[in-house]
């Protein structure tokens, strides 16, 4: 019996390691595809010579100063994005409790738009007003809560409650400015990566990497809190504490993320969902999550390059259509499985 | 029996004084409405306009810009305040507002593909695309939703809204003259519509009052659950079919008159609860009268507080609205758990 459950085990770890492999392999494809097409076409082989520093001068401006930061940032902005996500969906133990639906993206969004239609915008400031309003937006919910704590269907609908709100005070301070600025704030908001370069690397990796040890600290904790707080709490996870510092650095790494390329919609939602599934195996699954995440932006935003010949796509608008049908099947299934 | 047999008369006596109350304070916004502006009218003036109207200046903004904005704000109001009573009724959830329900992001998608696909750019042509974007809106929630649990047609609604915000945010990054245009109309407002081109909304507007009054018996059965419903010879499907499709048909009426304005469907019922308990034979017709007070309250406080400007009455209707919002959820929540 114990032989079998260890050889379950076992095979279930496996697949998770195999599909996280595949996943990297599969980003790694992506990665020189997306750096080689363009205005200026480069082959596989060329984008891995100019990596290594063989490459003609025009072909290092290209890759090295404009293809790769974008792609770096496009990577590590799904990664924050999919370990958030991950997060609060195990947090509230409910697939729909991710960022962009609880209100936290929306609240990063409200200080990006003052910046840019009150101070005119750039990205350091940008970036910094987002930081901000994110964070408040969590004290808020937290706020909110109040002594029922975070976590659970509450934390959702408060979320929600102040995410509409926001979401109307985004609308209002659109109205209020020439349309230039309203562009420019809408082109942010959709969530967009033309243009960034190293500039936007550095913070992200900075945040990145200070919080993946946190992560990597607190994952049984949270692994745990899945099962329900009175399991946890009598297993010996300090629930209250958990839960704070998981919270605050999800939204630590939300707000980078959204300060980086905008709120781009749904990767937060969809990729744990997705790891979930591929792995097929429970707990939190952070590190599938952060691959996942990364993977599906690439490809938003490779996608958004080039689907359309006549203009291109914001990665956010990519995200949104092919999330919110993913959504959709979601929801359904859910249904479908509430009435067996 | 014979307990409520006396109280019963108590009951309507009490009720009636609250719908005598609610007629007073709606003449009293609908008054105020009228005078109160970036051009303060006195009073008699506006019963000049009003009853010996003879064509001066302050008469025509009475009879051409007051009037019909308060006509708008009554007719938006009510249609909203009943739908919020319905489908807080049909669906047994405290927190339902069909402004949480995509219908808005509906409407405003119908809106957006109307002017960059079809190139349809006069309004009384946008208003039946905003119609159909509504009750579209409206039907596909819930269709995702259902009716199981209150959390899940919520979500629902934050799931097709997010959807619908993406497509719409497409087609501005797309197109900048279209931002232009929706940047104003996502924002709800009473003011600058053309309200006589709105006339042919009207019989939408009636057709969706009498099913929401027809409907009244049947959701005081469905509140009792629908097994109970059912025991007692009622229809709940064809109950919850019916109040929906007048959901849809005043959600789409006052979204495709007004822009979006949330939250109104959400606050007035439960203050109308407080009002008179929980009869959808009262709580229905008098959600009807205490819409409007709210709408047209609203848009005279963003009047005032935004002079010599205006805040859109959306945006009055949204803070507000999601003050009363989060403390519902923290209320009721609170106590559930």
């Amino acid at each position: 019996m114990k032989l079998r459950a260890g050889a379950v085990a076992l095979g279930v770890r496996n697949r998770a390691v195999l599909v996280v492999l595949g996943m990297l392999v599969a980003w790694l494809v992506l990665a020189v595809f997306a750096i080689g097409t363009g205005d200026f076409q480069l082959s596989p082989g060329g984008v891995l010579r100019t990596l290594a520093g063989d490459g003609s001068r025009a072909e290092y401006l290209i890759v090295v100063e404009q293809r790769l930061p974008r792609l770096l940032v496009a990577t590590m902005v799904g990664a924050a994005l999919g370990i958030s996500g991950a997060v609060f969906q195990s947090l509230t133990r409910n697939p729909l409790g991710s960022p962009d639906i609880i209100g936290f993206t929306a609240g990063s969004a409200t200080g990006g738009i003052v910046v840019i239609l009150v101070f005119g915008g750039g990205q350091l400031p940008t970036a910094l007003g987002s930081v901000i309003s994110g964070a408040l937006t969590a004290v808020a919910i937290y706020l909110l809560c109040g002594k029922d704590g975070l976590g659970g269907y509450r934390m959702v609908l408060l979320g929600v409650g102040l995410g509409v709100v926001l979401t109307g005070l985004n609308s209002y301070l659109l109205t209020r400015v020439m349309v230039e600025d309203a562009a420019q704030a809408v082109t942010w908001l959709v969530g967009n990566l033309a243009g960034r370069g190293w500039e936007s690397v550095g913070p992200l990796a900075v945040v990145l990497v200070l919080l993946t040890p946190v992560f990597l600290v607190h994952s049984p904790g949270l692994r745990l809190l899945e099962s329900g707080e009175q399991v946890a709490a009598g297993l010996g996870v300090a629930v209250t504490r958990v839960r704070l510092v998981l919270v605050l650095s999800s939204v630590a790494l939300v707000a980078v993320a959204v300060a980086a390329a905008g709120p781009i919609a749904f990767v937060a939602l969809a990729a744990p969902q997705l790891a979930r599934r591929m792995t097929a195996s429970p707990g939190p699954n952070l590190f599938p999550a952060a691959v996942t995440g990364a993977l599906l932006v690439v490809l938003a935003d490779f996608l958004g390059q080039r689907l359309l010949s006549s203009s291109l796509l914001p990665v956010g608008v990519v995200t949104g259509a092919l999330g919110g049908i993913y959504l959709a099947w979601l929801l359904l299934m859910e249904r479908a499985k509430n009435k067996v | 029996m014979v307990e409520t047999a006396v109280r019963e008369p108590t009951r309507v006596r009490s009720n009636s004084v609250v719908v005598l109350g609610a007629l007073i304070s709606l003449c009293v916004v609908a008054l105020m409405s009228i005078v109160v502006g970036s051009n303060q009218l006195p009073l008699d003036a506006v019963w000049h306009a009003l009853f010996h109207y003879d064509g001066s200046y302050t008469d025509a903004v009475v009879r051409d810009a007051r009037l019909p904005r308060t006509i708008l704000g009554i007719c938006v109001g009510l249609a909203l305040g009943l739908a919020g009573a319905l489908l807080q009724g049909a669906t047994r959830n405290p927190v339902a507002d069909p402004g949480l329900l995509g219908v808005n992001y509906g409407a405003a998608v119908a809106i957006v593909f109307a002017g960059v696909l079809f190139g349809v750019q006069a309004p009384t042509a946008l208003i039946w695309f905003s119609f159909c974007g509504a009750l579209g809106g409206t039907v596909l929630v819930y269709l995702l939703g259902g009716s199981a649990s209150p959390v899940r047609l919520i979500l629902a609604g934050v799931a097709v809204q997010a959807t619908f915000v993406g497509l719409n945010q497409a087609m501005q990054v797309i197109d900048t003259n279209s931002l232009d245009k929706m940047r104003y109309w996502l924002v709800g407002s009473l003011a600058n519509r053309d309200v006589p081109a709105l006339a042919p909304l009207l019989p939408f507007l009636i057709i969706g009052v009498v099913l929401a009054i027809t409907a009244a018996r049947g959701l005081n059965a469905i509140a009792l659950g629908d097994d109970t419903a059912r025991g007692l010879g009622a229809t709940p499907g064809a109950t919850r079919l019916r109040a929906l499709l007048a959901v849809g048909l005043l959600c789409g009426t006052a979204t495709a008159a007004a822009g979006p304005i949330a939250f109104v469907g959400l606050m007035i019922p439960h203050l109308v609860r407080m009002l008179v308990g929980q009869d959808h034979r009262w709580v229905l017709p008098l959600s009807a009268l205490l819409g409007p007070v709210l709408v047209l309250g609203c848009d005279v406080l963003g009047r005032v507080l935004g002079s010599p400007g205006e805040l859109q009455v959306g945006i009055m209707t949204e803070i507000l609205g999601g003050l009363v919002f989060l403390f519902l959820v923290r209320r009721l929540w609170g106590v559930r758990r």
